[in-house]
């Protein structure tokens, strides 16, 4: 598999390491009154899809960066690769900008 | 029919005309008592413990393509009891005294051969931790012997003793364990099954469940709606799909594991073998391949396919343990998809759904486990209760944190 890294172009993702669902970027609130069952999911459930899924790769041997990855897990077909930076950043935003609304 | 040495001469003089269909193909019922998805090794061997042992009826196995066709025809047959912790051992021991019993129980030929397993040893802590092992597997009533270098030498003189990185100090033995003839597994299984009355409906893929007020009524298919007393999930590779249906989320991440044969060879191998110090292991079909494999690919896929970088890193770990193995030219690779569960370890369960069960979770694991998987299904359908074996593969271990962590590696351990 290539990963059409945003800043350094296609690298073999033999160059990376792979965590899992990019779902593990929103961490839940541990002050919740539910955070004990909302860790138990954000830590061990998945939804698991066939299909397009969302993941995160580390460029270990390369930059270091972290990327959001879209890829389609029944034919490997990777179809966009994003900092996850870019990702969190941009998601905070929004929702910056839905509590101002 | 009754298999046996006689029937077979008698067929053999009069031109094989005699032999009937090993199953029957009906047609879906309105309802059952009963009804299992999955067709494959862990689901049929329910449907006929659940039928022989516990003397339900009104079964029905649902298959969305083939039987077999799924884990139990893509792995690499081995079956072995050597685990290490409290919840496993007990169980992984009940199934290896099942596999025992296995073709005299089904009157089906599945090439039982224990032929022993060896986990070699390539350092003086593995040496400890695998001493441990082996103590704790024989106080489970299962088996298990040190070995010396000089008497692995003896045993598999081929081996590469003086590897300068991982040179071989010795080896746990488990002269129990072996390999099993895999689809005679879901073909046994499957005759035995419909001989006791259980209706196997292949080509029927379940699209959706009927859960009224909490409980399950019956399960939506592509060869129509099929009413249902009780419900047993086991499709493991496809649970997290399935169970969606349900509405349920799985602590499950479904991965790829590639398998690969040889040519065929004359007998070389004494048993199965596995590497200490890397993640490979082997042994020899009765066909004569050298069937091996090593880690999951790493990565969420459905595909039944891997990558080249496994191969490598599979074939690095084979030359570094057995040189000869480079002489070898590769027949075959394949890969199938695994329920990699997050603490490595299985599930047989209840849902919170009133007679929604299941069975899953297996990893790389599941073929070893099939009879006892069964039996342990098929007990907890029949009776409402957990096997005495299966107690600890709940599903709501990791929100209690019992966590099963046999060796720490679930779908995403951070150690590769």
């Amino acid at each position: 598999m290539i990963i059409p890294h945003p800043l350094l172009g296609p690298r073999d993702a033999q160059e990376f390491t792979y965590l899992g669902d990019a779902s593990l970027l929103d961490r839940p609130d541990p002050d919740a009154a539910t955070a004990a069952e909302d860790f138990h999911a954000y830590a061990y459930l998945r939804d698991n899809p066939a299909g397009q899924h969302q993941e995160l790769w580390f460029h270990e041997q390369g930059d270091r960066s972290w990327l959001v990855v879209t890829r389609d897990t029944t034919t490997h077909e990777i179809l966009n690769a994003e900092l996850a930076r870019d990702v969190v950043l941009a998601r905070r935003a929004a929702a910056d900008k839905g509590a101002d609304a | 029919m009754r298999y046996s040495a006689l029937r077979i001469a008698w067929e053999a003089l009069t031109g094989h005309k005699g032999w009937t269909q090993a199953w029957r193909d009906p047609d879906p019922q309105p309802a059952y008592d009963y009804v299992i998805i999955g067709g494959g090794g862990h689901g049929l061997a329910t449907a006929h413990y659940l039928a022989k042992v516990y003397g339900k009826a009104r079964i029905a196995v649902l298959e969305k393509g083939w039987i077999g066709g799924g884990n139990v025809g893509r792995n690499t047959t081995i079956v072995r009891s050597n685990y290490l912790l409290p919840g496993n051992e007990p169980f992984y021991e009940f199934s290896l005294k099942l596999w025992e019993g296995l073709e005299q129980d089904l009157n089906y030929n599945a090439m039982v051969s224990q032929r022993g397993i060896m986990n070699l040893i390539h350092s003086d802590a593995q040496r400890d931790a695998f001493r441990r092992r082996g103590n704790a597997m024989i106080l489970q009533g299962s088996d298990a012997e040190l070995l010396t270098t000089d008497q692995v030498r003896k045993e598999a003189p081929f081996l590469n003793f003086d590897n300068a990185r991982f040179p071989i100090k010795g080896a746990l033995v488990h002269r129990r364990g072996g390999t099993v003839r895999h689809d005679a597994v879901a073909w046994g299984y499957a005759r035995s099954a419909d001989q006791h009355g259980v209706d196997i409906i292949q080509n029927c893929e379940v699209t959706g469940f009927r859960i009224e007020e909490g409980r399950i009524k019956a399960v939506e298919t592509s060869r129509g709606y099929i009413g249902a007393g009780k419900v047993g999930v086991a499709v493991a590779g496809n649970s997290s799909r399935v169970m969606a249906k349900a509405g349920m989320r799985l602590p499950i991440e479904s991965h790829v594991l590639q398998a690969f044969v040889s040519e065929g060879l004359k007998p070389v191998l004494p048993g199965v073998i596995t590497f200490g110090a890397g993640h490979f292991y082997v042994s020899q079909s009765d066909k004569g391949g050298l069937v091996f494999g090593g880690d999951i690919d790493g990565y969420n896929s459905y595909a039944q396919r891997g990558n080249l970088p496994v191969v490598e890193d599979v074939a690095e770990g084979g030359m570094a343990l057995m040189p000869m193995l480079g002489r070898a030219r590769l027949l075959r690779m394949w890969g199938g998809i695994m329920d990699m569960s997050m603490d490595g370890s299985p599930f047989i369960d209840r849902t919170h759904i009133d007679g929604l069960f299941f069975n899953g979770g297996w990893c790389y694991g599941g073929f070893k486990a099939t009879p006892a998987s069964g039996y342990a299904f098929a007990h907890l359908l029949a009776t409402d209760q957990p096997h005495e074996t299966a107690q600890a593969y709940r599903l709501d271990r990791f929100l209690s944190g019992h966590m099963i962590d046999e060796k720490g590696v679930g779908a995403q351990p951070n150690l590769h």
